[in-house]
């Protein structure tokens, strides 16, 4: 990956709490994985911030071995890679989602 | 293309002891994928995935596997 992409990846991830990248944006979700991490976030009225993935070749690919992590959609929290839309929906259904990121959103 | 059969062997070198499901979700490339492992106890939901995919690096690389839908639990 080069450095360019690397930074514009940790520039996204610093400056927004809650970082989605995704394929479309968050009216128009091009991908039913990308569209549940929209729903989730939504319905537990969480601020969050969008990247198409689908408009840029190089951070679309880049991500992927930033997180080693080979899907798309990845969820960023306070700077970690918290999971993806599996991880996202099981958190969801255990209740957990919700509180993790309220609290490492307040600290 | 990836077979489900293939899908399995990757999984089951890389992670010993595992229990490996999968099951088609649309078509070939979609696939919904569970595995069972002690190997997951201690991790986090992020690394029991990561591991999982790293198994199945080159056909998602590839997009022989373009979507996997993954559960991954440890015996109880």
């Amino acid at each position: 990956m080069e450095d360019l992409t690397k930074n514009k990846i940790q520039n996204l991830i610093d400056s927004n709490p809650v970082m989605v990248f995704m394929k479309g944006t968050k009216l128009m979700p091009q991908c039913g994985f990308s569209n549940n991490v929209v729903q989730i976030l939504n319905s537990l009225g969480i601020a969050f911030n969008t990247f198409d993935v689908l408009s840029d070749f190089e951070i679309r690919e880049g991500i992927k071995e930033y997180s080693s992590w080979p899907t798309i959609p990845q969820v960023y929290l306070k700077g970690e890679f918290l999971g993806g839309s599996d991880i996202l929906i099981e958190m969801y259904n255990s209740g957990t989602l919700k509180e993790k990121i309220e609290i490492e959103l307040a600290s | 293309m990836t077979t489900k059969k293939e899908v399995i062997n990757l999984i089951k070198q890389k992670i010993a002891h595992s229990e490996v499901f999968v099951e088609n979700l649309k078509g070939d490339d979609h696939l919904q994928v569970t595995v069972i492992s002690s190997e997951f106890n201690g991790l986090s939901l992020v690394k029991q995935h990561q591991l999982v995919y790293s198994a199945l690096k080159e056909e998602l690389a590839s997009e022989a596997i373009h979507a996997l839908a993954l559960k991954t639990e440890t015996p109880n």
